[in-house]
């Protein structure tokens, strides 16, 4: 195939000397350490947080290399190259993970720099993938086209991705540090349980600003994040960001793993008193260098300025037709597309979640697929959303069709986005050294149960979460069902919880619904709770819906019978 | 514990612990906990030459910010030494946030803290060791080069 797609226009920020600079010194720096530790200079203590923060995790049974995939945007290029390097170093496939990461779960420690070396040829890397220092900053997905945006939320997450690499003061914090930005008043970054969750809205005013809101998250202690700050001007974000982390780098608990992320300092001081403490610190830095400059906002801005999307049209009788006589088109089209801000396009999700297969995993061959789809339709841009799934973001109505074949070429065009198949699955036992249970597993099989589509859009919108142990990196606590793998004198036991959610507004922590269950039941058990809310929904209810009114005795009642 | 610096000065001062200090704070000497108040010291940073900031293990990152306020917001000038869990990897962290001393027993220290500003070119953030960062420089080249 020939390169033309290294000569497409990109609409989101490309490196420049600078950043090409940085990552390819923090590689060769990498490159020697890793030597050092292979020649036994470095212990493999000394060695953990070096590799931990350039992306190289030990699991179960080998290296796992997390890429990060900033704000989740990738450029058919890059991500061919991601297909390329799993092969090259992999096994020729890779996971795609719910903080718009990727992993790589078979790396050769000798291999690593290499591999990184590699993703710097196309601007990416994996600083700060891991350990206690701030993580790959995440965004809305349908980031620059979607319909509810007020601005991009890119811009910043960019700022803040500069800002917070090879931070000199807060590389070795108490644990590690997660933050989410939304541009949209309907969240799709799930701001509300990050350390720290940036909303972009529009004041009285029209002045558009962040809602701060900190110690948010999930884990073993789940817990909503405190609104620090109502409206926080644009250009002071890193200031009031540094002042937040420099409290918690001081104040935050070491004494103790499990109560080190800043969270259990607010829940422990009081949001007031963390109020006072960030405001006094910003206020002593805030007119400083850390104050964004016009020019430099500017300047990231226009990097992300929407595609020129020529004019298409917005009802194509082909698309109709097609609706028509092909019922899982019609599915497809009502869960897997989004309306985009321009009439005649559309955002297409492509879901990595077919009947019975792993969560979130793609081969190389797929991942060069969905390159080629998105040269072809969709400006050559691709999207990882948190759920899990790869976005087309700029998919015009008429090009549907088509881009639907082909995605089902690939196995990706399941009708199943927002539905009870379209489930978030952490590692789990098959990979993770930290599991008590097996979650792909548990996920295959009820994807393999519900796999009939029009089934599925019968019981609509139900985001099943599964996490292998209390780390919670399957976000079982915001689940409409949240599935928890746990381990009772060596036996794998899953504990249901009903009724959590993301949406900002309504974000909530599931409740235990009650006695763990058997691996071999938990199918059982999600299919009575699915009967009790088809028997009690009322018209235009979901799921979380009609367990928010009727309660949790009538779902117990039945799983317990059942099981 | 062998000392190391980049210019090889340091000084010779004997350090009191915090608490000891605060009875006899005319010594211009002293060594803090990583949860002692920095801000403390603010009345004397004038005359202190020596400041030593702990770590009790190297994944312990308090003291950075410690650094940071005495050299930014206190203008402490004088030397400021790292001790306990000092290895070569953190130089380049240690030295953007003011130190100019180390206290290390790891083979080739020396040797690594010859070589730690040749290791990165670029700097991100402002700091303590007032390197321009990427940002300012993309600032001053657009100016000098509007149309770029
Ligand atoms: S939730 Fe537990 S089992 Fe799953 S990936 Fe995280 S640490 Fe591993």
């Amino acid at each position: 195939m020939p390169d033309t797609h290294f000569y497409q226009p990109k609409h989101f920020y490309q490196y420049d000397d600078y950043d090409r600079a940085l990552v390819g010194e923090r590689v060769e720096q990498f490159r020697d350490q890793v030597r050092r530790r292979i020649a036994g200079e470095l212990t493999e203590e000394q060695f953990k947080p070096l590799r931990l923060t350039n992306g190289l995790y030990l699991q179960l049974h080998a290296y796992m290399l997390r890429i990060a995939i900033p704000y989740g945007t990738l450029s058919s290029r890059q991500l061919r190259k991601l297909a390329d390097i799993s092969r090259k170093y992999d096994r020729g496939y890779g996971h795609f993970t719910t903080r718009q990461n990727l992993q790589l779960n078979w790396i050769k420690l000798q291999d690593a720099p290499d591999a990184l070396a590699a993703l710097a040829d196309v601007d990416m890397h994996a600083i700060q993938t891991s350990g206690n220092c701030i993580r790959n900053v995440t965004a809305d997905h349908y980031a620059g086209a979607a319909v509810d945006e007020i601005e991009d939320p890119r811009i910043w997450c960019e700022i803040v991705r500069q800002w917070s690499t090879l931070h000199p003061e807060f590389s070795f914090l108490p644990r590690k540090f997660k933050i989410a930005i939304t541009g949209s008043p309907n969240d799709r970054a799930a701001v509300r349980v990050h350390d720290i969750g940036l909303r972009l809205w529009a004041n009285e005013a029209g002045e558009v600003g962040f809602e701060v809101i900190v110690g948010g998250g999930l884990g073993r202690t789940p817990m909503i994040g405190k609104t620090l700050r109502e409206f926080l001007p644009r250009d002071e974000l890193l200031a009031y960001l540094e002042a937040t982390l420099r409290v918690y780098n001081r104040y935050g608990r070491r004494d103790n793993l499990y109560k080190a992320r800043i969270k259990i300092l607010v829940h422990e001081i009081g949001a007031e008193k963390m109020r006072e403490e960030v405001e006094a610190e910003y206020a002593a830095i805030k007119d400083g260098a850390l104050k964004l400059p016009a020019e430099t906002i500017e300047a990231i801005a226009r990097q992300f300025a929407p595609p020129p999307l020529p004019h298409r049209p917005a009802v194509v009788a082909e698309v109709e037709g097609l609706k028509l006589e092909d019922r899982d088109f019609a599915l497809w089209l009502k869960s897997n597309v989004a309306p985009h801000r321009m009439a005649g396009y559309r955002i297409v999700t492509a879901s990595l979640k077919p009947a019975g297969a792993p969560p979130g995993d793609a081969s190389a061959v797929q991942m060069e697929g969905v390159a080629d789809i998105a040269d072809a339709y969709s400006q050559g841009e691709i999207r990882v959303s948190h759920e899990q799934n790869l976005v087309l973001p700029h998919v015009a109505v008429e090009d549907l069709p088509a881009v639907w074949r082909a995605l089902g070429r690939l196995g990706f065009a399941e009708a199943n986005v927002g539905k009870i198949t379209d489930i978030i699955a952490c590692p789990g036992l098959d990979y993770c050294a930290l599991a008590n249970a097996r979650s792909i597993p548990v996920a295959q099989r009820i994807s393999n149960h519900f796999a009939e589509l029009a089934r599925q859009h019968d019981i609509g919108d139900l985001k099943i979460k599964i996490s292998g142990c209390i780390n919670a990196c399957g976000h079982h606590h915001v689940g409409h069902i949240g599935i928890l793998g746990v381990d009772k004198n060596g036996v794998e036991l899953y504990q249901l919880s009903l009724g959590g959610d993301v949406d900002f507004g309504k974000t909530a922590i599931g409740a235990i619904l009650g006695p763990a269950v058997t691996a071999d039941k938990v199918v059982e058990a999600v299919d009575a709770l699915v009967h009790t809310y088809l028997d009690a929904r009322s018209d235009g209810e979901r799921f979380v819906d009609t367990y928010r009114r009727i309660g949790a005795q009538p779902f117990k009642e039945r799983v317990y019978a059942a099981v | 514990m062998p000392l190391f610096s980049e210019t090889g000065s340091t000084t010779i001062l004997e350090p009191l612990p915090f608490a000891d200090w605060q009875q006899r704070p005319a010594w211009p000497a002293v060594s803090l906990a990583n949860t002692d108040p920095v801000e403390d010291l603010a009345p004397h940073v004038g005359r202190l030459r020596l400041i030593v900031l702990s770590f009790p293990k190297f994944s312990d990152g308090r003291a950075y910010s410690q650094a940071r306020l005495l050299r930014g917001r206190l203008g402490y000038t004088g030397e400021l030494r790292a001790t306990g869990g000092v290895l070569q990897d953190q130089l380049p962290f240690m030295l953007r946030c003011g130190f100019d001393s180390f206290e290390s027993d790891q083979k080739g220290f020396g040797e690594a803290l010859a070589k730690t500003r040749t290791l990165f070119s670029v700097v991100y953030q402002p700091a303590e060791d007032d390197r321009a960062t990427a940002s300012l420089l993309r600032l001053s080249r657009r100016n000098v080069h509007p149309a770029v």
